[in-house]
């Protein structure tokens, strides 16, 4: 039989020991988990923006030579930080939590938020990142805008945990490909957000259908989530929008 | 001394080849020993994580069985569970870093998966039934063969549900377009966890059907 006391020391040590490992290997490996993070980040922005090939490889150098401004705004729109300078993953924009600014605004208390401005081929485009909440966990997603600020150029989502075959599908061509040409304000400058809509964008009535995309069917909680995601996020750039508008 | 002189059991005898290859068919943790099945219904709607999923489900009960059967003589019984699932959280925990530091795409193709491999009933399973009472070598092997097992069937049903669901395999489409201008339709019920149930289910009639010493005497 087995003391007490051995137990208590055998549950200690092991605890330790394991402990020691995980701590250890969390600590190695952090710097290679960041970095692919970054470049996830820097891949999904790219995309947005419409450049095909991207890949871990070249997504820093072309992020570095494409990406002209790492802007961060504040909730009345004004400029807060304009970064040009080589190493973009260093700025500030692209370090801005945007889980807690989001938070920030549901509380209404003061939040910042970033904006990259890109030079494709002598084209202006501005890339926005987008956070929200699907069935399972958070979605998020880059919306890249032409200079008019208006017209969508492309989108990329992501998710943590969406239903694989269903809500999972927003990651998709069938789903993103839906989004380049449509527009974010109406004829009279209001904003109306792009809205993931049930039974199909092209029923609805004509001054909606530039605002709308079909949602996923068996993904409705995923799709309202995108659809409340865009225009959380999209809102709160609106004074920016007037203001270099 | 005479376990010394003994001749040495060769590492792959008949038993314990046995062990490898039982769990894939006679004693499938899926199909006959029912475990696993949840995360079976979850990451089987498309083939790539169902892999994915398979192949860090073997390494986890291959590493967990080795582990738990070299410290099994020194566990104290009373608290062998938690020693189990300290060992099994940790590996999880362990495989997951790796996956996010060194493939990452997959690891984001897996999320919470991995996480869930925690309580996968089949990693307990075979610690209990058998790491706590074997060495080493065999318990290594009996766990590859449980993974393999696991495996096997979670890329069944991956395949089925993927080919009928979205008409993809491994995200390529294989239905010709032909098919769909002739009226064929993916079957959106496929996606669903409930078909992974009753997939699950043929397969168990279909393997009871051809062993019959598998169905209990009434």
């Amino acid at each position: 039989m087995y003391s007490n006391a051995y137990i208590f020391r055998y549950a200690g040590i092991m605890v330790i020991l394991v402990a020691a490992v995980l701590s250890a290997a969390a600590m190695l490996l952090k710097p290679m988990q960041e970095r692919n993070e970054a470049v996830d980040k820097m891949t999904s922005i790219l995309k947005a923006a419409g450049f095909e090939d991207v890949n871990a490889k070249n997504a820093i150098d072309l992020f570095n030579s494409t990406i002209t401004n790492m802007i961060v705004i504040n909730q009345d729109g004004e400029v807060v930080d304009d970064f040009t300078g080589a190493g973009k993953e260093k700025s500030k924009a692209f370090g801005l939590n945007l889980k807690e600014q989001l938070y920030n605004k549901s509380m209404k208390r003061p939040f910042e938020l970033p904006i990259f401005k890109a030079n494709k081929n002598g084209e202006t485009i501005y890339i926005i990142p987008m956070r929200g909440v699907g069935l399972w966990g958070p979605v998020w997603g880059n919306i890249a805008l032409r200079d008019d600020f208006n017209t969508v150029i492309g989108v990329t989502f992501d998710h943590k945990s969406e239903t694989p075959g269903l809500g999972a599908e927003i990651t998709t061509p069938i789903f993103t490909d839906q989004f380049p040409g449509k527009t974010l304000f109406d004829d009279n400058g209001k904003f109306v957000s792009i809205k993931v809509v049930k039974g199909g964008a092209a029923n609805l009535d004509a001054s909606m259908r530039n605002h709308a995309v079909d949602a996923i069917s068996g993904g409705t909680i995923t799709s309202n989530g995108v659809s409340d995601m865009i225009r959380n996020v999209l809102e709160s750039y609106e004074p920016y929008i007037k203001k270099i508008g | 001394m005479s376990a010394a002189t003994k001749e040495k059991e060769p590492l792959f005898s008949a038993k314990n080849r046995k062990l490898l290859t039982n769990p894939i068919n006679l004693n499938n943790p899926i199909t006959v020993q029912v475990l696993g099945i949840c995360s079976a219904l979850a990451v089987t709607a498309k083939l790539k994580p169902a892999f994915v999923m398979a192949v860090s489900v073997i390494v986890v009960t291959a590493f967990a069985n080795l582990i738990i059967s070299l410290l099994r003589n020194g566990i104290p019984p009373r608290i062998r569970i938690i020693v189990q699932l300290v060992v099994i959280a940790s590996l999880v925990i362990l495989v997951d870093q790796l996956l996010k530091a060194f493939v990452y795409d997959v690891s984001r193709q897996l999320s919470v998966f991995v996480g869930l491999i925690i309580t996968n009933c089949i990693v307990m399973g075979r610690l209990e039934a058998f790491a706590m009472g074997n060495k080493p070598w065999p318990s290594l092997l009996d766990g590859i063969g449980n993974g393999l097992g696991y495996s096997l069937i979670l890329i069944m049903v991956g395949f089925v549900r993927e080919l009928f669901g979205s008409g993809t395999i491994w995200g390529y489409h294989v239905i010709p377009q032909s098919f769909y201008d002739l009226g064929y339709r993916n079957n959106g019920f496929m996606i669903l966890p409930p078909m992974a149930l009753i997939i699950v289910g043929i397969i168990i009639w279909i393997q009871r059907s051809r062993n019959p010493e598998l169905v209990e005497e009434k």
